[in-house]
């Protein structure tokens, strides 16, 4: 697959909000193509021959940086983990030393995962490497929009004119507002559903629907996306106790014979069995994406270390 | 506090060719000045040169009173790594700011007097500015207990704060109103209820959620505001609201001034020339407290600067280092720097035509002065020779790295303006220009 023009502007992949629906087209078409090749068991190992891949993890994560290690090994890249801990923080090194640091070892390729929003952007102005953005704070996590697209197009042969309900906590959701913003753009109905608590201010600006009743929010919905609720949202305040929110929000048979017959569950985990989601929901074969999720998640990263490769080319 | 600044050695100074500009009088005329011994001793048309006065052409250019800035935060004593009390008061005298009163939340905090009196002699020791001290509101500055004001007043406090902190409990903040009766001063407030706005980074809102932000309801300002106007009315004490940056608030101080409360405020210049969008693309020097509004507070700004129901326009400036703002934004320090823009960015909304030159000098000198009863901020015989000298249309660039002084972040980043000072005089001396 070739393209005339960069898929990624800028070099480097931040966040989904601003990039253009044939972009987001064309990396899930090349991550489709991914996917079929990883099914096949053939490997690309020369695409990134030489070039270094750095695992940037400020916050501990097995899935999304095992799924981009795969990726990159799958490339052909040399891969590095670099968990930096929270007390070599504490000890004082800001983000721009850890910039002036990996410039130092000839990174290509950065993927950064941080608990603040607008950490791999600062860094995109530093470092020499391109950026993928692996989660930062409550703003975007573009890799898991992209691998819950590319999942739900596979199952239903279409996102436009899907409706999606995105249930749970939305206002800590990086995953919600990634997807929010590539299923809009790729003409999806998004509605996002939740206790007021945990919804953001202004969300229906972002050009979603709020529902504050899951009967409501599920009624009609081909794709049922639940949110991962953190334990220290309920010593905040923002809900009373994990009881009373698996009562009204947590996604059980009940609740999903709202949804459309044939609707599916996606969840991008780690899951609160018992929280926001039964494990009987969960674990059905016949609802439950939840394991063709993390399959996803190594073919779009791929498309998109891919593309990112590309553009060092483009630009020696 | 003058006094120590003037050289009664220097021969008389005329300035003559300018257009006097007095915000208290009125006064918009083309005339000359005569300086004598640190103060004003002639001033109007028709002058001539007394023998032996060193003169000067001001070649058409607006001479008005030295600017009163009302809140700034030094780096010194605690973070002079930020800003020295040196290096602020060059950035004031190339802003054109004579008088300058510092916020107490240093390190240590100005709660005890002797540390009061060490900024106080920073201050002079520099030659160049008023440096005023406020007194702690309360112990430490941490909202508990309030501190000794009559010890503090003593030493020089020229009213009481807890700067950049919110005064919380509703009990200090009553104690506090009137207690400094007592010594016929004021409590000044940073108007946002601490709880509603603990963690947070931008004002709540779309822009907030699109970017991940932790958002403060912009009703944290009006909430702080009503419950202090009514803290006002029970003892009768005086409150002045600082940095006033939303609608609502401003809405409840216009209510509480025409019930006859002693309630005063003032803004800063980010809160009616920029508004949130500043922060895009994570800019934190953009990142302020109160964090930045949408565009139609800031329109209720301009219409309160426009109306008298903002009594001054105070810089809020608040110096920070690289390292303080290289960080991801909801980390980085609030505060722009905002000394040398301070007049600049006045002036645009005089360009703008939503304030007259009178009216936007009087926000930057005689109401502030006559607010905090200083004799500054006039241009009449017998006042202070505090003067800035500026051209109306001359333009430049705000760039951050090449600022006067230490700390370079700019809000304002970028922004070209029009009205550039080209002279300071503090107490009859030169400090700034050619």
């Amino acid at each position: 697959m070739s393209f005339s023009y960069p898929i990624l502007p800028g070099g480097h992949l931040l966040a989904i909000e601003g990039l253009e629906p044939p972009h987001i087209s064309a990396l899930l078409e090349l991550a489709e193509s991914y996917a079929l090749l990883n099914k096949s068991g053939k490997t690309q190992r020369d695409l990134l021959k030489g070039r270094t891949l750095i695992n940037l993890f400020f916050e501990d994560s097995t899935r999304t940086r095992t799924s981009f290690e795969l990726a990159g090994k799958r490339l052909g890249a040399d891969v590095i983990n670099m968990s930096v801990s929270q007390s070599s923080v504490n000890k004082g090194e800001t983000l721009i030393d850890t910039a002036s640091t990996l410039n130092a070892m000839h990174c290509d390729l950065l993927v950064v995962r941080h608990a603040q929003s607008g950490a791999p952007a600062l860094l995109s102005q530093k470092v020499s490497a391109s950026v993928i953005n692996a989660g930062d704070g409550t703003h975007e996590h573009p890799t898991q929009a992209l691998l819950d697209a590319l999942t739900i197009r596979r199952r239903k042969g279409r996102l436009e004119g899907l409706t999606v309900a995105i249930c749970g906590d939305v206002l800590h959701s990086r995953v919600a507002r990634s997807n929010i913003h590539l299923l809009s753009a790729m003409n999806a109905r998004v509605r996002i559903v939740g206790p007021p608590t945990l919804i953001p201010a202004e969300a229906a600006r972002l050009g979603v629907e709020v529902f504050h009743d899951m009967r409501a929010g599920l009624e009609g919905a081909d794709v049922v996306m639940m949110l991962r609720l953190q334990k220290e949202r309920m010593v905040g305040g923002l809900v009373p106790s994990s009881r009373e929110f698996f009562r009204f929000y947590g996604l059980d048979a009940e609740k999903l014979a709202w949804a459309k017959p044939d609707a599916i569950v996606m969840h991008p985990g780690p899951m609160n069995r018992g929280i926001e989601i039964d494990s009987a929901i969960a674990d059905d074969p016949e609802r439950s994406v939840i394991g063709e999720q993390v399959e996803m998640g190594v073919a779009v990263r791929m498309a998109v270390l891919d593309v990112l490769a590309r553009e060092l080319r483009r630009n020696g | 506090m003058v006094e120590p600044l003037i050289d009664r050695r220097a021969a008389p100074l005329f300035i003559h060719n300018a257009r006097l500009l007095d915000p208290a009088s009125g006064l918009d005329a083309p005339g000359a000045v005569l300086v004598q011994g640190g103060v004003i001793t002639a001033c109007g048309p028709g002058l001539t040169a007394p023998e032996g006065a060193e003169t000067l052409d001001a070649g058409g250019a607006c001479l008005a009173p030295g600017l009163v800035d009302m809140r700034v935060a030094t780096g010194e004593p605690g973070h002079e790594y930020r800003e020295t009390i040196a290096s602020l008061a060059l950035a004031a005298s190339a802003g054109g700011i004579t008088t300058i009163c510092a916020l107490p939340n240093t390190t240590p905090v100005l709660d005890d007097p002797a540390v009061l009196q060490f900024v106080l002699r920073r201050g002079e020791a520099t030659g160049r500015i008023s440096l005023l001290p406020y007194g702690a509101a309360t112990k430490h500055c941490d909202g508990k207990e309030v501190a000794e004001y009559g010890l503090l007043k003593e030493a020089g406090a020229i009213a009481f704060s807890d700067g950049t902190k919110a005064i919380g409990n509703a009990r200090t903040m009553r104690l506090a109103l009137s207690y400094a009766k007592a010594f016929g001063s004021f409590v000044v407030q940073h108007p946002e209820e601490p709880a509603l706005a603990a963690g947070g980074a931008a004002t709540e809102g779309e822009l907030a959620t699109r970017l991940g932000l932790p958002g403060i309801p912009p009703a944290a300002e009006a909430m702080l505001v009503r419950r202090d106007i009514a803290l006002a009315r029970i003892t009768g004490g005086h409150v002045h609201f600082a940095h006033v940056s939303t609608g609502e608030a401003l809405a409840e101080i216009r209510a509480a001034k025409a019930e006859g409360l002693r309630v005063t405020c003032d803004t800063a210049p980010p809160y009616f020339d920029l508004n949130e969008t500043a922060i895009g693309d994570w800019r934190t020097y953009a990142k302020l407290s109160p964090p930045l509004r949408p565009e139609a507070d800031r329109l209720a700004v301009v219409a309160a600067l426009a109306d008298g129901t903002i009594d001054a326009i105070a810089s809020d400036h608040q110096p920070h280092d690289a390292d303080d703002k290289r960080l991801p934004f909801a980390q980085a320090e609030a505060g722009g720097t905002g000394l040398a823009t301070l007049l600049g960015i006045t002036l645009a909304r005089v360009h703008g035509r939503d304030l007259t030159l009178l009216a936007a000098l009087a926000l930057l000198t005689s109401r502030p002065a006559a607010l905090l009863g200083l004799d500054c901020g006039v241009l009449k015989p017998g006042a202070p020779a505090d003067l800035v000298l500026f051209h109306l249309e001359r333009g430049w660039q705000v760039k951050a790295g090449s600022l006067p002084g230490k700390a370079q972040n700019s809000p304002f980043d970028g922004r070209a303006l029009e009205g550039k000072v080209l002279g300071t005089w503090k107490a009859g001396r030169r400090v700034f220009g050619a």
